[in-house]
């Protein structure tokens, strides 16, 4: 630093001004409180100018009761409930799209992208054909169309197609029965947790028992046993308690059971269908960046096609998928808040919208809302890197 | 899309707040003198209140009241320009300065009067919340709509009279909020829902755009008090003054007989009180700081209310709705104006 002791070498101390170290110092400090008070200038200017036009401010209105419905809720709701309150449902109902999304857009892009490089001249063509018209089109045109044509083009509620008395198709949405678990499915509960511990204990000792002695263990069908046996067992030995609520017409409307509204279906329909175009290109351009010697050299040792894509192809693709995979996903979420088009209740419908009008602070609504998406944006970031580095290659 | 356009809107008006320095009094009477024309906030596109004819003009009562305003301040009523609004943008956009005047089917309550830093001037349509079902449901009363879907638009008060009305009678039901009104308009007709709600002139002026307006029938259950009036921003008297006037001054009109036609024939008028509403004798112009002549601008370029009211919603529009309760308070209704005098 520029107050260090005089240097034996150096002829004269140089002049504190003229040190490269101190004045990239100060210019960093300038710079910095530059932007602090600008913002604490923007800050106290806003509450000022907001104060004295009379419109409120602050976050008390949280805790006052919002007075309106919710089309679809995760967790308890109902209009006495808080601004607060409504603000979580919007979060979840957005999560909800979100992480669906996410699942069905990885599914189709995996398989499109994988197709896309098929020896089959019609199969490679129909996902090219695929990925050309989603990815060109507008993701919220594509979100009114699959509204409008899904949605607005099934027979009323009282002309449900139905299966079995069962299941139930209308344009009021897909009414599945609703498992209602009763005070003895709490040992159930617990057996599928300790199957599932179970499950991953056996792949764990199958994988060592592989890298030592070379000898294959038949993991998966040994889990499914696992999985679904133990639970079952401890299910009909506990008397089977549960029953399912099958939904029924009543008046204008399906009661019971578990509605699937036509506004999440097509929000997770078009928001799959798009982003599955991009990752679908993202996967060919990670698949062709694996040098072809590797799939000849694999085949060379006798590895069959599923094999080599599976064993060689795919883990060195990853390396070069996860990076704008993760840009998709992050596409994907901030997308959903198109839902506010088709009457879907998300974050940006419920709180960025109804609450924003009900109460009129703005400035703090949107503050809020915005955060959450920067917030949801870093957790999947975060997750996604971390996957990325146990993905990265690793030098043995 | 919308949320862009909020996220827009939002941001002016933050932008707005952040720059903007102290308020003056009067400032948004003198910007609207000094740059010469009306900047008035209306609605997409709702029949009877603010909608633009098939030549592209802007027609409605909401939109009268802002022609009024500019033709009591600048003795030309078409010194109007308009910034059509959706029901989540309008108060932000009032607020941010963007539009000097919100006619757009405002209802005035508590909470928007006293914690958005904004005055509603006046009632210029009472009206009240109802509910259009289609006829094939049979449903002859509300309270046969337990278990009902309920489409509605975004950012109204008719949500909370809804979830209210509901809760009150012990029913149940689903409602699915869309930001336009045409969208409510298409869902209810694809079947989405059972029956659409909004304030009853609106419900009438949405029906016309069913495809078979006689398939739908508006119940007559009225389950709240909406008066519309047109909104300004705190913080400036005089321009309060001039919109709440130019509002009164047509009421008057209408109860002192003045309409467009007879509008100079009644300056040689020797009553008082038309004298007066007139700018002829005794009250001045200059009081609101405008023109002596005024009120008789607004009449003549506007029409009284009743002119107003008949030309947009009523026997001389396709809504034909009748006076009921925004006829006079002297002819059964309660439209009342403090005198000019």
């Amino acid at each position: 630093m520029a107050d260090a002791s005089p240097e034996r070498d150096s002829p004269a101390k140089p002049r504190l001004l003229s040190d490269p170290k101190f004045r990239a110092l100060v210019f960093q400090i300038i710079a910095s409180i530059t932007v602090a008070a600008f913002i604490f200038f923007i800050v106290r200017n806003t509450l000022t100018n907001m104060e004295s036009r009379g419109i409120s401010t602050g976050f008390g209105f949280l805790d006052r009761a919002s007075g309106f419905g919710i089309l679809q809720s995760l967790i308890e709701y109902n209009e006495t409930s808080t601004y607060g309150r409504t603000f979580l449902v919007g979060l979840l109902n957005t999560i909800l799209v979100s992480v669906l999304g996410v699942f069905f857009a990885t599914i189709i892009g995996f398989i499109m992208g994988v197709l896309r490089l098929s020896s089959n001249w019609l199969i490679s063509k129909l996902a090219a054909t695929y990925i050309e018209i989603f990815r060109n089109i507008p993701l919220l045109l594509q979100i009114f169309f699959w509204y409008y044509a899904i949605g607005f083009n099934l027979p009323g509620p009282r002309q449900a197609m139905s299966v079995g008395d069962s299941l139930f198709l209308s344009n009021r949405g897909l009414y599945i029965p609703a498992p209602v678990f009763e005070s003895g499915f709490m040992a159930t509960g617990l057996a599928i947790i300790a199957s599932i511990v179970a499950v991953i204990i056996l792949a764990r000792w199958a994988r060592k028992r592989f890298e030592a002695t070379g000898q294959l263990f038949h993991t998966v069908y040994a889990s499914l046993a696992i999985l679904i046996g133990v639970p079952a067992v401890v299910f009909f030995a506990t008397g089977a308690p549960m029953h399912l609520d099958y939904p029924s017409l009543q008046g204008f409307n399906f009661q019971g059971g578990v509605a699937i509204i036509p506004e999440l279906f097509a929000l997770v329909l078009a928001l799959s269908i798009y982003t599955a175009a991009f990752i679908a290109e993202t996967v060919r351009s990670g698949i062709q960046a694996v040098s072809h010697g590797q799939t000849e050299a694999a085949s060379a040792l006798g590895l069959r096609p599923g094999w080599i894509l599976r064993l060689v192809v795919i883990p060195q693709a990853m390396r070069v998928i996860i990076p704008p995979l993760t840009s998709q996903y992050l596409n994907l979420t901030k997308n959903s808040s198109l839902a506010a088009a088709i009457g879907y209740p998300d974050l940006v419908a419920v709180f960025a919208g109804t609450t924003l009008n009900q109460t009129g602070q703005a400035v703090e609504i949107i503050a809020i809302t915005m955060s959450v998406y920067l917030v949801l944006s870093l957790i999947i970031s975060i997750f996604m890197n971390w996957y990325n580095a146990k993905m990265a290659l690793r030098e043995r | 899309m919308n949320f862009k356009r909020i996220s827009v809107l939002t941001a002016a008006a933050t932008a707005g707040l952040m720059i903007a320095g102290t308020v003056q009094a009067g400032a948004t009477f003198d910007a609207v003198k000094k740059k010469g024309y009306v900047q008035c906030g209306v609605s997409t596109g709702l029949p009877g209140f603010s909608a633009t004819d098939d030549k592209g003009n802007w027609k409605g009562i909401d939109v009268d009241a802002c022609r009024a305003v500019a033709a009591a301040m600048f003795g030309d009523a078409s010194k109007v320009k308009y910034t059509p609004l959706n029901a989540k943008e309008r108060f932000t956009a009032l607020q941010s300065g963007e539009i000097d005047m919100l006619p757009r089917n405002t209802t005035w309550t508590f909470t928007r009067d006293t914690s958005l830093g904004l005055n509603f001037a006046g009632v210029n349509y009472y009206d009240g919340q109802g509910f259009m079902v289609s006829k094939k449901l049979g449903v002859k009363s509300a309270k046969e709509l337990s278990g009902a879907s309920v489409c509605i638009q975004a950012g109204t008060t008719t949500e909370l009279n809804l979830a209210d009305y509901f809760r009150a009678n012990k029913m149940e039901y689903k409602a699915i909020t869309y930001d336009s009104s045409d969208e409510t308009v298409k869902a209810f007709e694809a079947g989405r829902c059972d029956m659409l709600t909004s304030d009853q002139s609106q419900l009438y002026a949405l029906r016309i755009k069913l495809t078979d307006p006689n398939s739908a029938m508006v119940l007559p259950e009225v389950i709240s008090k909406e008066p519309l009036g047109p909104v300004v921003r705190q913080g400036d008297d005089e321009w309060f003054n001039l919109v709440r006037w130019s509002l009164f001054a047509q009421i008057n009109a209408e109860e002192a007989g003045i309409t467009m036609k007879n509008v100079d024939e009644m300056l040689k008028s020797a009553d008082p009180n038309i004298r007066r509403i007139l700018g002829v004798e005794g009250v001045k112009g200059e009081f609101l700081g405008v023109d002596d002549k005024w009120a008789y601008n607004i009449v003549k370029q506007v029409g009284n209310y009743g002119e107003m009211f008949e030309r947009n919603v009523g026997e001389g529009s396709a809504l034909k709705i009748s006076r009921g309760q925004n006829a006079l308070w002297n002819k059964g209704g309660i439209q009342y104006a403090p005198p000019i005098r």
